[in-house]
């Protein structure tokens, strides 16, 4: 059954970063080096994903590049038919290691940047970064690799969405991905300084919306509305266990990026089980399959086949039950903790940054 | 919009056709996408080169199949435009 299959893997090699961007994707609780898994242990996790169906890799972190083995993993991902894209921030992406992965098969390169005003990015990194990143970016073109820019969008920089796009048009990204925050983990933790207003994400949907047009066939952009904002909630990676698995640093295997969060469930580890059996058997990612879990107003709603009933993350960490409809939903009564969110005045700029970066690595 | 049967297609310069040998299936490989090909759709997209037409492809198509397919060819291509995998 084509549908039953997972197409994509998202590869989360290691939580160390240089990086500590106060919006992370990463759990709040980062797993240090010494509890990743080995080379092997990836390698046997790709052919296993290859043989269940999945096409695209994303080597993630953290900053993939901390691991000694990228170039190794890249060039089994390559072996066994992957389409790999390597998510990174740029730094630790030197000549030598560039063509090496160039040579190893990677076909994508995929570079955050923070801001296109160089204090500000640096300020929201948390780090001197931004001269770095550009040498890796020249890099990524001159070797001819796939290139794409990623941009999370905050109230911090939401003002200079222009300028970020022409910033990426005028580094040759073939790829724009406008991704307004999303609130969970450190993303909420620092939701206050994070959220923008109103008036801010009108405006930039206007200018994400003309330059969509004006980039045509030079650099496809990619911008999605910030969920808050939005009537309906967001159908996650195409609903529950359907298309997508995380595999985190230790091995733990995910339906989503931030369900570790979700503490009413449990996820098996790579180290115990094989990813075939994970994804059809484990309680974890058969939880919100289908719709024999939804309450209303989900279950009789016929939006339910178009946003499977939005996030569960969301939904656990805003009502405290995964199962009950994404608050996003203008039509539950849990709409009210998001315009309540919404209503609050805009606080200081002040992060809560995330840290992970002095630790020892592993071969 | 659809395609003028003069156009010349070719593929996104990003994109790769390839087998998926676990669905049988011919697939659209490209940067965080991959789109699963039925084998008309296969048919049609090997004979994008940059060379051939819209006609042309239809009418290579057209004898294979012993039918006008002119519409559909046009139509399919026209779809895979719009999202930017054929330029």
């Amino acid at each position: 059954m084509t549908s039953d299959r997972p197409t994509t893997l998202l590869a989360e090699l290691t939580h160390r970063c240089p990086l500590h961007c106060p919006y992370c994707s990463n759990p709040l609780e980062l797993i240090r080096g010494e509890a990743e898994l080995a080379t092997d242990d990836w390698k046997r996790v790709f052919t296993q994903a290859r043989e269940l169906g999945v096409l695209q890799l994303g080597l993630s972190g953290g900053e993939p590049l901390v691991r000694k083995d990228l170039e190794e993993l890249a060039a089994h991902a390559r072996s066994i038919g992957l389409y790999s894209t390597l998510v990174t921030s740029g730094l630790g992406l030197t000549r030598k290691r560039a063509e090496a992965l160039r040579n190893a098969g990677l076909e994508h390169i995929q570079v955050s940047i923070q801001d296109s005003d160089t204090e500000s990015a640096e300020r929201i990194a948390g780090v001197s970064s931004v001269k770095q990143k550009r040498a890796a970016i020249a890099l990524v073109k001159e070797l001819g690799f796939a290139f794409s820019i990623n941009v999370v969008l905050h109230r911090a920089n939401l003002d200079r969405l222009g300028e970020l796009i022409d910033l990426a048009g005028s580094l040759g990204a073939d790829r724009l991905e406008l991704a307004n925050t999303q609130y969970y983990g450190w993303g909420l933790k620092n939701r206050a300084a994070l959220m923008p207003t109103r008036e801010q994400v009108l405006k930039a949907r206007a200018i994400a919306e003309a330059a969509i047009e004006r980039y045509r066939k030079k650099m496809q952009i990619i911008f999605v509305l910030p969920d808050y904002h939005e009537q309906y909630p967001k159908a996650c990676y195409g609903g529950w266990g359907k298309l997508y698995i995380v595999v985190t640093p230790n091995g733990q295997a995910l339906p989503c990026h931030a369900a570790s969060s979700i503490t009413s469930l449990s996820f098996p580890t790579v180290r115990e089980h094989s990813l075939e059996w994970i994804w059809r058997e484990s309680s974890g990612f058969q939880a919100f399959r289908g719709d024999a879990w939804m309450k209303e107003p989900c279950r009789t709603c016929p939006r339910k086949t178009v946003d499977f009933g939005g996030c569960r993350c969301q939904a656990f960490a805003l009502t405290g039950d995964a199962a009950n409809p994404d608050p996003v939903c203008s039509l539950t009564p849990f709409r009210r903790i998001i315009d309540e969110a919404l209503a609050e005045p805009a606080g200081a700029i002040e992060y809560e940054y995330r840290e992970l970066t002095g630790e020892p690595q592993r071969a | 919009m659809a395609l003028t049967l003069d156009f010349v297609p070719h593929l996104w310069r990003l994109a790769r056709l390839d087998y998926d040998p676990v669905r049988r299936r011919r697939i659209l490989q490209y940067p965080e996408g991959a789109v699963l090909l039925n084998e008309t759709g296969a048919a049609v997209l090997e004979l994008v080169d940059g060379k051939r037409t819209v006609r042309e492809i239809a009418q290579v198509l057209g004898e294979r199949y012993q039918t006008d397919v002119t519409a559909d060819v046009t139509e399919y291509l026209s779809g895979l435009a719009e999202r930017e995998l054929i330029q």
